[in-house]
């Protein structure tokens, strides 16, 4: 194709992609470098019969006229990274001189926002990819070897998980698991404590989270491994069948070997997919214990009383620097194999 | 896989049929009990005394004299304004999937026709777009879109949630066009078409089931975006995601929450009932680019 037809082709999505992906990051990326302005204040001296005082107000009127001149807000470089809500370099820098054992340390960094965020972001991608595999294969290869004819209606309710958006996932798995709902309220009687519910407990609630990842996640793996099984080639199964081959050699030394590049296509998207965890928080109604990245970003630009642009954006800088990373090995791959195809 | 030789050992067998059981227990039981309890009171649904009540419906009795109730429905559309949130999820809906298709196609036409270099680095520029957490552009937008005053209104909305559907988009066509033979639209460029005409008359008419699944797949977005709608529309413009979230927040009267449960079972309804009609080409969507390797 002309590379002029292209142009014209590509134009209209082209241009969409690039107003409103590619321009979003640039903003955000300068927004970052810039904070809130701080309120302007002013001494007002009052006098009563007792005598005078001197108190401190804010100068509503200059603080809006500040705000309306210069609304992206004062320039503050990288001030935004390292303060305390994001990367904290002061805060541990003190805590390192401060503290006597590693331990109490690092309990010190994972209490700030950042850190608690990032590691609650790491650890459910952790837990819940690989999980996601492997039950999306599991179901996939057990499935596989159901009658042909009810599969349909099985694979329907396989994926209805993975249809629903997070936020109704979530809480239609929370309606149950609250300690006013069904599984909540079995659990306590068989735990026999009547005060166990998902939010006194940290643990409790990351591990819900984590499972409610699984549950969401999973039939993606499944209706994509599933296509990928009906791609294997007989011959070598019959064949590995007659040297004696077990099932599970079977699977260990033909299947997964075939659908080994689906494997990693699975794991990047849902990598990629996990890293921005935000909607379960909210209907979990997790916030206390349980903080993503993202929904740092969500909770900056939700704040009521002035919108914190430059906290959001630099959460989000850092944010599309650990998709990058994650993406790094990809795309390096990617890159080699183009440059060889040439 | 049903190998003539393989034989399964009757332990298997009954392992494996209890699995699936397991699993889809699992995977629908939440809709299953969702659906029940959203035709009950609160008290019921969540009750503090006894799960049981749930089944039995001993309040939804006291209540409202019969064991269901229709009233978390009928509140939640009219006073809850539910009716208009699902206004506002159609029109985004319908504008994002039609819009969408016609950028996507166009595009994904040309990717898949272009021989050059930079094809296949718009696609990889397209697939780290497709990275990005929707929260992070959001927050680049807000700010441009305040001091331009557009914030708040479904047009805008409408033209981001196409962008941001995009990358996928036309990975998702790209790789239904290159199923088409090349042959194809070379024999009508000969013929005296532009390729334009070519695409329109040759190309289009073939794509149908590939076009189809791309709709379906901008549908789902556009109808399941939390993230974008919530942050970029007013609460006037709310469509049917943050609508439910909405419903959460408030607690200060009881039947809210139960405006959240049965505003949940009027989203999640049309969506399984698609799914259900169109089942083929989710699957093939899901698998497109993946299973080619």
């Amino acid at each position: 194709m002309p590379n002029k037809t292209f142009f014209w082709f590509f134009l209209p999505t082209g241009l969409a992609m690039i107003l409103f992906i590619g321009l979003p990051i640039i903003s955000t990326g300068i927004q970052s470098f810039y904070a809130q302005h701080d309120q302007v204040v002013k001494e007002v001296k009052k006098c009563d019969p007792f005598g005078c005082t001197v108190s401190i107000v804010v100068d509503q009127e200059k603080t809006s006229k500040i705000r309306e001149e210069k609304p992206l807000g004062k320039f503050n470089g990288f001030g935004t990274y390292v303060d305390r809500n994001h990367l904290a370099i002061e805060e541990i820098g003190k805590f390192w001189n401060e503290t006597n054992s590693f331990g109490e340390f690092v309990d010190q960094v994972t209490n700030l926002p950042f850190y608690k965020a990032l590691i609650f972001t790491l650890t459910y991608c952790l837990f819940v990819t690989p999980n996601v595999l492997l039950l999306g294969f599991i179901i996939a290869l057990s499935l596989n070897a159901v009658t042909r004819r009810i599969r349909g209606p099985l694979i329907f309710g396989t994926i209805l998980p993975m249809i629903v958006t997070p936020l109704v996932g979530s809480l239609v798995l929370f309606w149950m698991i609250d300690a006013e709902g069904i599984i909540g309220a079995n659990l306590q009687m068989l735990m026999d404590d009547p005060y166990l519910s998902l939010k006194s407990s940290k643990t409790l609630t990351w591990i819900t989270i984590i499972i409610y990842g699984i549950w969401h996640h999973s039939p993606f793996a499944f209706v994509v491994f599933y296509a990928a099984l009906q791609t294997v080639p007989q011959e070598p199964i019959e064949a590995a069948i007659i040297d004696g081959a077990s099932r599970w050699q079977r699977v260990r030394h033909i299947v997964l070997p075939h659908i080994y590049p689906v494997v990693t296509f699975v794991a990047l998207i849902s990598l990629m997919d996990n890293f921005r965890v935000f909607e379960p928080i909210i209907g979990f109604s997790a916030e206390g214990s349980a903080q993503s990245l993202s929904w740092l970003i969500y909770d900056n630009l939700v704040n009521e009383e002035v919108i914190l642009f430059g906290s959001a954006a630099a959460t989000s800088m850092m944010t599309i620097v650990g998709i990058a990373i994650l993406l790094a090995p990809v795309l390096i791959r990617t890159w080699k194999e183009f440059r060889t195809a040439r | 896989m049903e190998y003539g030789l393989d034989k399964r050992s009757n332990a298997l067998k009954i392992f494996n049929t209890t699995f699936i059981i397991v699993w889809l227990l699992v995977a629908c039981f939440p809709f299953i009990w969702t659906f029940w309890g959203s035709f009950k009171v609160r008290a019921d649904f969540f009750s503090r005394a006894d799960w049981w009540y749930a089944i039995t419906a001993f309040n939804t009795l006291l209540e409202t004299g019969g064991k269901f109730t229709t009233d978390a429905y009928s509140q939640a559309w009219t006073e809850g304004e539910f009716w208009k949130a699902s206004r506002n999820t159609v029109i985004v809906t319908f504008f994002v999937v039609t819009i969408s298709l016609f950028l996507g196609t166009l595009g994904a036409y040309a990717l898949s026709r272009s021989t050059r270099n930079y094809a296949f680095w718009i696609l990889i520029a397209a697939l780290i777009f497709r990275a990005m957490p929707h929260i992070t552009l959001v927050s680049g937008y807000l700010f441009p879109f305040f001091q331009l005053q557009i914030w708040g209104i479904l047009p805008t909305t409408i033209v981001v949630l196409v962008a941001i559907n995009q990358p996928f988009t036309l990975w998702l066509l790209y790789s239904f066009f290159k199923t088409v033979p090349k042959e194809l639209d070379e024999s009508a460029l000969i013929d005296g078409c532009s390729y334009f005409q070519a695409f329109r008359h040759i190309i289009m008419p073939v794509m149908w089931p590939g076009v189809i699944t791309a709709g379906l797949f901008s549908l789902m977005l556009a109808y399941n975006d939390f993230t974008v709608t919530a942050l970029l529309l007013n609460q006037e413009n709310h469509t049917m995601v943050p609508k439910i979230q909405s419903y959460l927040g408030t607690n200060q009267h009881e039947g809210n929450l139960m405006w959240a449960v049965s505003a949940v079972v009027s989203a999640t309804a049309p969506l399984f009932m698609l799914v259900m009609f169109f089942q083929r080409q989710v699957i093939s969507g899901l698998t497109a680019g993946a299973v080619k390797g």
